[in-house]
């Protein structure tokens, strides 16, 4: 990530969200309880390049595009955006930001207005965004290159139709399409295919893959299917409960992970080749715990109660990023310099 | 595994009735045996939900079962056709012989109650003669098989997280020992680890009481690792049936192969993939001849015409295709 340090659009540093807690339990008796939903998140998106970030439900991905997206304030930390800190509670500012930079939402069947025609959510984005053109005939076009991008043709098929008269997987490449009307430079695109059926995904990812080289789009593929950030994105990040515990090349995190979380999402990930009986036995670990509650964090290492390896030093001191390789940092201790590798690595 | 334990026969599902009616599931033959594992994978819409709820009974209207039927057989007993039970036998067949993990089942529970007053409950209302220690045993039995410490007994479900709702609610599906557990996409909603304990926890349970289980998903990578065979549903149809490392290893339906082929692998080379051009088909405007035939990049000549049926292709395979059928095959 060093050398496309120069090309980077869109940048992260300390990026922090914290929901204050309101209500009593028995959590949050004291003042000020907040929920650590996102903590300390560094990254940084690239021309042309995908960077996904993988978690589980509840580990603040989503929040994290978010905060990226300017639809809620942070609580701390900068997003930079061509290297200017920007900060916009709407208004014109905002929308000069989102005109770079566009979200993608996980469920096209509620991000669509219902009453509206394709035709409407499309010339709305491109009015809004000043690329309509200043006649019919230049708005017709922009509509037509807009659905051809997304390989919706014919057009004119298309645009009379409402949401419903689409399938799942048409409305998202309308919801696509909407957000490519603003020419943006960034995508942020949250689980944009878990709402689709499985034969169909496939299809909006190569088509996410094909518009980021067409237009060189830097994108944020939010995840929480690890096989296909492996499959789609060059980057690949990994948060547990709100803080990123591994990041680096996509196939070296899938193929060596580092960080022990990392190693137990992709060993319970399903996998056809342990067809059989034979190999559960194995599996079947019984109690490999759950992630920790938000509000009361754990000290130090937020993984540490699950983590096999975990040490003294884990339940005090909070991990920083060590480098495992050139391609590869884990914030674990056990990467520390001169500790040896643990065992059971691949 | 000659011992069938639920038997579909011909089944077809109908949402309303008359000309506008939607078949949801057509014809469909299909056989639990004793003590397996059955995976029944289909995308939305195909019809595989609505197989579960047609066959034990749980249609909400407008569905309708519009013929066939299923023969359930206990263990020693005359088989019965669940659909011809009165209401009090269905009454008895439900829960005691068949037990269902919903869709998002861990919302299922009653949020104003206590779990032991939930457990306790399905107990009573089907075996009104025990008595209430003798239920809370077995209740505190249900918590440890399922692996939840039994003082989440008096906890309310909002206490607990949604892997151990889920996990309540297994051990609920299993208080009166059924033969045949049916479970509609089980961990969707729970993350791959949850989805893993669970799975490999029921797998556990099955060996130790031995009951069927119907495992309902569409995710067919999780089918190939933890079931014994797999049905694939396409268009309300049955497609492909076949053991999970055959259909894995090699796929006879072209459908099936573009199901696996959606999947991006976690481990082993990196590949090209396409998934499945064009989208699942319309219910209420099924294309003609094979149902797959429009997106299918093998269709040839009869598939437009002609309805392949589903024939052996090897004593344990099943297909409907043309391209696996024999040329002498006449509709």
């Amino acid at each position: 990530m060093a050398p496309e340090q120069t090309t980077a659009v869109l940048e992260a540093e300390g990026l922090t969200k914290h929901f204050p807690v309101r209500g009593a339990g028995r959590d949050v008796l004291r003042r000020g309880a907040a929920v650590h939903a996102v903590d300390d998140v560094a990254l940084s998106l690239h021309r042309g390049r995908v960077t996904a970030l993988v978690g589980e439900s509840g580990s603040g991905k989503s929040t994290v595009a978010r905060l990226l997206a300017q639809l809620q304030t942070r609580t701390g930390g900068a997003v930079r955006l061509h290297g200017k800190d920007v900060t916009v509670h709407g208004g014109r500012r905002f929308r000069a930001y989102c005109r770079s930079v566009q979200l993608i939402f996980q469920d096209p069947f509620a991000s669509l207005n219902p009453v509206h025609t394709v035709r409407y959510h499309l010339t709305r984005a491109l009015r809004v965004h000043g690329h309509a053109g200043r006649t019919a005939r230049e708005l017709e076009e922009a509509l037509t290159d807009l659905l051809g991008r997304v390989r919706l043709t014919p057009a004119e098929q298309y645009l009379a139709k409402f949401p419903h008269e689409l399938s799942g997987g048409q409305r998202q490449r309308v919801a696509i399409a909407r957000a490519l009307a603003a020419r943006p430079e960034v995508l942020l695109a949250d689980e944009p295919v878990s709402m689709l059926d499985v034969s169909i995904r496939l299809g909006v990812l190569n088509l996410l893959r094909d518009l980021k080289e067409q237009l060189s789009l830097a994108v944020l593929y939010i995840t929480h299917d690890i096989a296909s950030a492996r499959y789609f994105a060059d980057e690949t990040l990994v948060m547990y409960a709100g803080r990123l515990v591994e990041g680096g090349e996509s196939e070296t995190v899938t193929q060596s992970p580092a960080h022990p979380y990392t190693r137990l999402l992709i060993d319970s990930a399903p996998d056809p080749e342990r067809i059989g009986s034979a190999q559960r036995a194995e599996l079947d670990e019984d109690d490999l715990g759950e992630p920790p509650s938000l509000v009361t964090p754990p000290a130090g290492c937020r993984f540490h109660p699950r983590c096999p390896h975990a040490m003294e030093r884990c339940t005090t001191e909070l991990p920083p990023r060590f480098e495992v390789s050139g391609k590869q940092w884990a914030a674990c201790w056990l990467y520390d310099n001169g500790s040896p590798a643990p065992a059971g690595e691949s | 595994m000659s011992d069938a334990v639920l038997e579909l026969k011909d089944l077809s599902v109908d949402y309303g009735v008359g000309e506008s009616a939607v078949h949801a599931v057509r014809n469909v033959d299909l056989t639990l045996h004793r003590g397996e594992v059955l995976g029944l994978a289909g995308e939305s819409g195909s019809g595989k939900s609505t197989l579960a709820y047609g066959m034990t009974r749980l249609l909400a209207p407008p569905g309708v079962v519009a013929g066939g039927s299923v023969l359930y057989n206990a263990a020693g007993e005359e088989p019965v056709d669940v659909l011809r039970l009165t209401d009090a036998e269905l009454r008895r067949f439900r829960w005691a012989q068949t037990a269902i993990v919903f869709q998002g089942a861990m919302n299922s529970l009653n949020p104003v109650h206590r779990i032991r007053t939930q457990l306790t409950d399905v107990i009573r209302a089907h075996e009104p003669d025990t008595r209430p220690a003798e239920r809370l045993d077995r209740a505190r039995e249900l918590m440890s098989l399922v692996g939840i410490p039994e003082d989440r007994l008096e906890s309310y479900p909002h206490q607990l997280s949604g892997g151990m709702r889920q996990r309540v609610m297994i051990g609920m599906a299993l208080a009166l020992r059924p033969q045949i557990v049916v479970m509609d996409e089980p961990t969707t909603a729970l993350d791959v680890v949850m989805q893993r304990q669970i799975l490999s926890r029921l797998v556990k349970l099955r060996e130790r009481f031995d009951f069927a289980v119907l495992f309902i998903t569409h995710d067919l990578s999780l089918l190939a690792e933890f079931s014994d065979r797999i049905a694939i549903m396409y268009g309300g149809r049955i497609v492909e049936s076949s053991p999970s490392a055959d259909l894995y290893r090699d796929p006879l339906h072209p459908y099936s192969r573009g199901l696996l082929g959606s999947f991006p692998a976690l481990r082993g080379a990196r590949r090209e993939l396409t998934g499945i051009p064009g989208s699942p088909p319309d219910l209420r405007a099924m294309p003609a001849g094979c149902t797959f035939h429009p997106r299918c990049p093998l269709a040839f000549d009869p598939c437009a015409r002609r309805r392949p049926p589903l024939a052996a292709t090897s004593p344990a395979r099943d297909v409907a295709c043309w391209l696996h059928a024999t040329p002498d095959t006449e509709d």
